[in-house]
């Protein structure tokens, strides 16, 4: 019970701030919505518990990203930019075709459930344990079996970092 | 743990708003903001997979995926910066140089 | 019985000492807050050889209370062209960030709201980072350039020390083996030393980071007086900068009692593990009916008999407490253990607390202003590389230790000397390019051309 409730909240925080992030004029107001989406998806991953994936989620995405484009939202000024229009022409195509593929989507996933032995069982996890090791598990993953993928993020990282560097940086032209 | 097709319609909500976004915004910065609310939508899909099966990968999957979303924005807003400092625009329909 | 209802039962029953704890930290730190403004003041009225506030109420006591008062009625200005959603929540994400950290945090065995949360330490470090949202978030709404300017100064600030105080809690770990706040305090049970001991280094990485976190001086260029007037927080007057100052006070309290957990012992008493000097328990009660009597004696030298009845009052208090702490002790069959445990607990954590916000203090009324690139440089060329260099060679002496035996003192030294080594190196590279970073015009430049000299 207390589990659906926090689904649902999460859930609806989501969705709500979604919709109203890229619906704003103001893009000060977009990135606060999408930062209060971010944080019901980090809410998502506590109910799902992942935890070291919400708390990764809230430094990383909320704490790191969100940060940047704000910044770069006061950098370029935009504010004074709200008068002009926001939408392109083919905004209701576009509404129209995602809404189609989502109800194409959910009928599929609301069938599915009713197909006999097509369900996906949740595998028995202990229910008396309150703690499951989640981070020392993915600890362990990330420094045995996906130690390759792990090095080759952090190459990305360093090459992300000085691209961003050079790229934003004023030209003191001599 | 609520039934896997929750999460599945959540995660395809989430997307589908995202890509409205990418496709309805002139504003680049708004595009972009929509592009992480895509790969937000992602990771849950692989977390509430992950739980499903008991398998770790999922999540260190999703891991990677907000390493490389940071990485992306940076670059991107990189791109915005520069750009603007030379057009003076954020607009995608005014981003019309090499147009004929 | 609605299933609803019994839901919401079985939930109160299930959760009602975390949710109480929540409500006393909610309704506790505004007011603790308020009087650790009043030390400070009275502490910096004391470093400078006067007396501080001392009108209102006995020896200012009620200071804290008559300036909550005074901003709470005062009128709500909002500048004329700011962006009225963004203006109001900005205090409020501060405030909240806070707020919302101190869950997490461990005040005594018994005493948390997040109940072992197994990602502890790093929830408090995250959320408690969530609050640069409302000081950018509020300098933008302002709509003012010195708001603006003294916001983007202030996150550049915390975004660049929150990489070194990151990387010391980091070294902290290493330690531990946990982020779990209860795990780190029975693991330190266990080595028979406080963090600080074994890393020192990392302790006062964290201790400077720490400052800055909190825009706390010698780091508190963005929100000077004689700066940016406030910085961002110029055009909040009443109440929204009440929050905004609680709000940096309750972080001060968050960034102590992560430094208390992690290095400092947590809720242990000096020397946990030694039997003999098991009578320094008997101290915390010791320590108030001193006081007590420290009032008492007080009591008869006081000018007015309303300072003489407060005095009177306060040692009555104290008393009570000494008292209660004192009768706690023998009563340690079962169902009151934990009361026993968590009393004493706490109150060694507060005192540790208190000890580190007054080392805070104490740097604020003693070192000048960092000026806005020096502290960039001190934060990226010197902290972080030291931080990460006390990581690796941590790192290194554990693995000498469990592998090759060493013995835990020597590799706690080789890692002193390692990281010494490389901050005596950032030293002296920092002092060579300084001059050359530095906003001082060489002599040459400064000549007039002065046509009638001769």
């Amino acid at each position: 019970m207390l589990d659906s409730v926090i689904f649902y909240f999460f859930a609806g925080v989501a969705i709500l701030s979604a919709g109203l992030m890229v619906t704003r004029r103001n893009a000060i107001h977009s990135a606060i919505f999408l930062i209060t989406t971010l944080l019901a998806t980090a809410g998502i991953f506590l109910q799902l518990h992942a935890e070291f994936l919400f708390i990764a989620q809230i430094i990383l995405y909320v704490g790191g990203i969100m940060v940047l484009f704000i910044f770069v939202i006061m950098l370029v000024r935009l504010d004074v930019l709200v008068s002009r229009i926001q939408f392109r022409l083919q905004k209701w195509v576009a509404v129209f075709v995602a809404l189609a593929v989502t109800l194409e989507a959910g009928v599929v996933v609301v069938l599915a459930r009713r197909m006999p032995g097509q369900g996906l069982l949740i595998r028995a996890t202990a229910g008396t344990e309150r703690l499951e090791p989640n981070t020392e598990k993915l600890a362990t993953g990330l420094f045995t079996g996906y130690l390759l993928p792990f090095e080759i993020a952090s190459v990305l990282l360093l090459v992300a970092m000085v691209g961003a560097v050079v790229l934003a940086k004023k030209r003191n032209d001599a | 743990m609520m039934p896997i097709g929750h999460y599945l319609f959540l995660s395809l909500a989430l997307f589908m708003i995202g890509v409205i976004g990418v496709i309805t915004r002139r504003n680049v910065i708004i595009v972009l903001m929509s592009i992480e609310l895509i790969l937000n939508a992602v990771n849950i899909n692989l977390v509430a997979f992950s739980r499903v099966y008991g398998d770790v990968a999922g999540q260190i999957f999703a891991l990677f995926i907000i390493a490389d979303a940071a990485a992306e924005a940076a670059v991107g807003l990189g791109i915005i910066i520069a750009f603007f400092r030379n057009r003076e625009t954020v607009f995608a329909d005014e981003m019309d140089l090499l147009k004929w | 019985m609605s299933p609803t209802l019994q839901a919401l039962l079985t939930f109160l029953q299930t959760w009602w000492v975390e949710l109480l704890c929540a409500v006393l930290i909610v309704a506790a730190v505004p007011l603790v807050a308020g009087y650790v403004v009043l030390v400070e003041r009275k502490l910096m009225a004391d470093m400078q050889a006067r007396l501080g506030p001392m009108r209102v109420g006995p020896h200012g006591l009620l200071q804290p209370i008559a300036d909550a008062v005074k901003l709470l009625i005062k009128e709500d200005i909002i500048p004329e062209n700011a962006d009225k959603l963004v203006f109001w929540l900005a205090p409020v994400i501060s405030m909240t960030a806070a707020l919302t950290s101190m869950g997490a945090i461990a005040f005594g065995p018994w005493f948390q709201v997040a109940r072992d949360i197994n990602v502890g330490i790093l929830f408090v470090a995250g959320v408690s980072s969530l609050g640069l949202f409302g000081i950018v978030l509020g300098g933008w709404a302002s709509n003012n350039h010195y708001s603006i300017i003294g916001a983007i100064r202030s996150t550049a600030q915390l975004v660049s020390y929150e990489t070194a105080a990151g990387l010391a809690l980091v070294s902290g770990l290493l330690l531990s083996g946990t982020l779990n706040m209860r795990s780190i305090v029975d693991a330190q049970f266990k080595d028979q030393a406080w963090f600080l001991f074994l890393t020192p280094v990392a302790f006062f990485t964290y201790l400077v980071a720490s400052i800055a976190e909190t825009n706390r001086a010698p780091f508190d260029l963005p929100e000077a007086e004689s700066e940016l007037v406030a910085g961002y927080m110029t055009e909040y007057s009443g109440f929204r900068w009440a929050l905004y100052f609680l709000g940096e006070y309750a972080n001060m309290i968050v960034v102590a009692s992560v430094a208390t957990t992690l290095f400092l012992g947590g809720w242990l008493r000096p020397f946990p593990n030694v039997k003999w000097l098991a009578w320094i328990d008997a101290f915390p009660s010791l320590f108030l009916v001193a006081i007590g009597v420290y009032c008492v004696l007080r009591a008869g030298k006081q000018p007015a008999l309303v300072q003489s009845i407060f005095m009177w009052g306060v040692a009555l208090l104290c008393f009570g407490l000494g008292l209660s702490f004192a009768l706690a002790a023998p009563l340690s069959f079962a169902p009151l253990k934990f009361m026993t445990a968590g009393l004493y607990g706490a109150f060694w954590f507060l005192l540790k607390v208190g000890g580190y916000i007054y080392l805070f203090m104490w740097l604020r009324f003693t070192l000048p202003r960092f000026r806005f690139d020096q502290l960039m440089r001190l934060g990226w060329h010197i902290l972080i590389p030291l931080a990460l260099v006390n990581v690796i060679a941590l790192g290194v002496s554990l693995i000498l230790q469990s592998e090759f035996g060493w013995n835990r003192w020597l590799a706690i030294l080789f890692t002193l000397i390692c990281t010494l080594g490389v901050a005596l190196l950032l030293l002296r590279w920092n002092d060579r390019h300084a001059e050359a970073a530095s906003l001082t015009l060489p002599p040459e430049e400064v000549r007039v051309e002065d046509s009638y000299a001769g």
